[in-house]
């Protein structure tokens, strides 16, 4: 993408992004695609994020899913990492606390492979900013 | 794909497991599966809600029904009724306390009010090295808006209308910093970016750096723009190691996309950003301190005035705000002053991040609308303390803070309400103490920081402090007297006065704060030699019970000192002089027969 020249080009910009964005949250072939955000602050990656993180790019691929995978700052659920928020196709997203190969093993084969939770979810209690 | 057609989530943290969650989870279980649902409606624990006082909590998806105060009993009426024939259990919906209306939708409620994202409203959402996902959520909006629509002016009138003040910890309104500098008449100006976050346990400006590198560059080009500058330098610690890459990369990017260099969006305005590396000394979070030791020279504070909006990065004008401070301005600038200045108490506007940590159960970053109270951080955020102990004190403002007690939990937290608590905001770490710490041991703890810290130039910190620690210290061994309290206050009362800049001037805070609310603590250790909380090890004496000591040796053999004495099935005697209190004993006997005094 070239230089952001103007106002104008800025927001034409912003508006191209989201509906790529919303492309990737709401894809026209809902079956297919997964979202994984992984929690990649100084916190998680000490906790092993990078390995998690690696884990779940590695094994979309092997397991045949079609699934996105990238990284984020701290959610701000320190004492839980690594964790992860997995957003299944028209699904609210869901964030899971102390990932390990393990769990995110289980995250694949149960929740997005069968939609069935796994242990350590973490209740999202925040608000954010509500559009004007 | 899936095969799940609803979510049973019922909260397994401490306080619901307290009251029955446990035997409600295995209820519902038993009864998901008589009913035969099991392949279609899944039950499972989940981390704590936050919403304590209300609990057990059950939520079910994926409509969001959130029910509280939930008993094993009401396991059978919620899925025969809700489950299997889609009508809520109206009795059992939250309550709004304000308008007595049953509210269903989670997302209504009022406790998920309490938290409010501003400043960390991109942190753990976007992709931190990649510039779009933050154009895609307002990104560089606001810098568009005040560049062709507003003049630096109207930006600093806004700014000002906002209230919103330094979030570093002195709390001067940000707007009145910014109108001083643009005032000031030079050639060259300086836009900085304080990032040496130095107190113990805090770590929201890393979080903010690492999270959302962009709106921090952002808001620099803002300010950049209000004051006449075209210059930015963020001073940033080089113990942060990925906030200094991520924000290396969204400068590339910003500059790839021309929101940085010459001519921004066409309007003229020059204005780069470059990093300053800083050596993780506490004293250059001091922003004359900070301004000396980006020019090469050592982190002295300097007497003020001249304030760095007159005289600062190498003698020209030079505003410094804090990471935080600058994450909020893109949000004031497109969602408006008035908007923002909704948001807190009186006098202090938006939200504040904390980092939580010490004897909390969720330990990690949040961000409050000011004015909430500590309990409310504490208990329905924080999740309680560890263990179920009892609460004793939380230290806000790190070592130039103060603690505050069961009798502050219920104070709203804003700038002015800390400071007459006897504490400050400070950058926002939070450090949770429970009854098994030892009030003197933490004051100790800081000064020993501050004792590091102190640059030496002035002799009220280089040696006060250090006689402060001394005798902090004796207390702890056992070995303080009346009058050594005494001279902790009077020489607290003289650093204040007399040191050269706010290190020094709040370093006693936290003796003179934990004086203030656990004297007896303090002359427990003098007069008893007895340390409560059992941290002091000096104070602590191993005994040996004579009735239910059986003279079986496996103290006496453990003991790494041979301090214990004794025969073969007679009563066994620990030597106090020799022993060094390494606890073998206690852990070693079998009858209950060592004790601690």
């Amino acid at each position: 993408m070239g230089q952001v020249k103007s106002l104008a080009d800025l927001r034409k910009i912003k508006e191209d992004l989201q509906v790529k964005m919303s492309l990737r949250e709401k894809s026209n072939n809902p079956e297919s695609l997964v979202q994984v955000k992984v929690a990649m602050a100084t916190c998680g990656i000490a906790s092993g994020a990078k390995q998690v993180m690696d884990f779940f790019i590695d094994e979309f691929d092997k397991r045949n899913i079609q699934a996105v995978v990238t990284q984020t700052g701290c959610m701000g659920y320190c004492f839980a990492e690594p964790t992860v928020e997995v957003t299944l196709p028209g699904q609210e997203p869901v964030v899971f606390g102390y990932v390990d190969a393990k769990k995110a093993d289980d995250i694949i084969e149960k929740y997005v492979k069968n939609g069935e939770l796994v242990e350590g979810i973490i209740p999202v209690n925040y608000q954010t900013i509500e559009k004007k | 794909m899936s095969k799940f057609k609803m979510h049973i989530l019922v909260c397994g943290g401490t306080g619901c497991h307290a009251s029955e969650s446990d035997m409600l989870l295995d209820n519902l279980k038993t009864i998901v599966s008589d009913k035969g649902l099991d392949g279609e409606v899944q039950v499972i624990a989940t981390g704590c809600f936050g919403f304590c006082e209300k609990g057990p909590i059950v939520k079910i998806m994926p409509d969001n029904t959130f029910y509280t105060q939930v008993t094993p009993a009401d396991a059978r009426e919620i899925i025969e009724e809700h489950i299997v024939k889609g009508r809520k259990v109206t009795r059992l919906l939250y309550v709004d306390p304000e308008n007595k209306e049953t509210i269903a939708d989670s997302k209504h409620m009022g406790f998920y009010k309490k938290q409010l994202r501003i400043a960390l409203r991109n942190c753990g959402f976007i992709d931190p090295e990649n510039i779009d996902e933050y154009i895609a959520r307002d990104g560089y909006e606001a810098l568009a808006k005040c560049l062709t629509e507003m003049t630096p002016q109207q930006v600093i009138e806004e700014m000002k209308k906002s209230g919103l003040r330094g979030r570093g910890g002195g709390g001067f309104s940000a707007g009145l910093k910014w109108e001083i500098t643009s005032k000031s008449v030079s050639d060259e100006k300086y836009v900085v970016c304080n990032a040496d976050e130095g107190d113990p346990g805090a770590f929201m400006d890393r979080s903010i750096l690492e999270g959302d590198p962009h709106s921090v560059i952002e808001a620099m080009a803002i300010c950049g723009y209000c004051i006449g500058a075209a210059f930015g330098l963020v001073y940033i610690r080089a113990e942060y190691p990925l906030a200094i890459d991520r924000l290396k990369i969204a400068i590339k990017q910003a500059r790839e996309y021309g929101l940085l260099g010459s001519d921004i969006l066409g309007t003229g305005f020059n204005f780069d950003i470059e990093l300053r590396y800083g050596a993780g000394a506490f004293v250059c979070g001091e922003e004359t301190a900070l301004i000396h030791s980006m020019e090469g020279l050592r982190g002295e504070p300097t007497v003020k005035p001249p304030f760095p909006s007159v005289s600062g990065y190498y003698g020209k004008p030079t505003n410094v705000n804090n990471v935080e401070t600058f994450a909020n301005v893109p949000v004031i600038i497109n969602q408006g002053a008035e908007w923002f200045a909704s948001i807190g108490t009186e006098k202090s506007k938006g939200t504040k991040v904390f980092a939580l940590a010490g004897k909390i159960n969720n330990v990690g970053l949040i961000e409050v609308p000011m004015g909430t109270t500590l309990r409310e951080v504490i208990y329905e955020i924080g999740g309680g303390i560890k263990d179920g102990k009892k609460f004793k004190a939380v230290q806000t403002g790190g070592p130039s803070g103060g603690c505050l007690t069961e009798k502050h939990l219920d104070t709203p937290i804003d700038y002015d309400n800390l400071v007459a608590s006897g504490s400050m905001m400070g950058s926002g770490g939070m450090i949770v103490m429970d009854e098994d710490d030892c009030m003197v041991s933490m004051a100790k703890f800081y000064l020993d920081f501050t004792v590091e810290e102190s640059c030496g130039k002035c002799a009220p910190c280089r040696i006060g402090n250090k006689r402060l620690y001394e005798i902090l210290d004796k207390l702890t061994q056992g070995k303080g007297t009346r009058e050594d309290i005494d001279s902790l206050r009077n020489l607290s009362h003289v650093i204040k006065d007399t040191a050269l800049c706010g290190l020094g001037q709040t370093s006693p805070n936290p003796v003179l704060s934990t004086m203030d609310n656990f004297m007896e603590e303090y002359l427990e250790h003098v007069h008893d030699k007895k340390c409560r909380s059992g941290q002091c090890k000096a104070l602590l004496q191993y005994i040996i019970e004579p009735e239910n000591c059986v003279g079986c040796t496996a103290c006496a053999r453990n003991c790494p000192v041979n301090a214990i004495s004794g025969e073969r099935k007679g009563v066994h005697i620990i030597d106090q002089a020799t022993c060094i209190k390494c606890g073998a004993c206690l852990e070693k006997c079998k009858f209950n027969a060592v004790f601690i005094k």
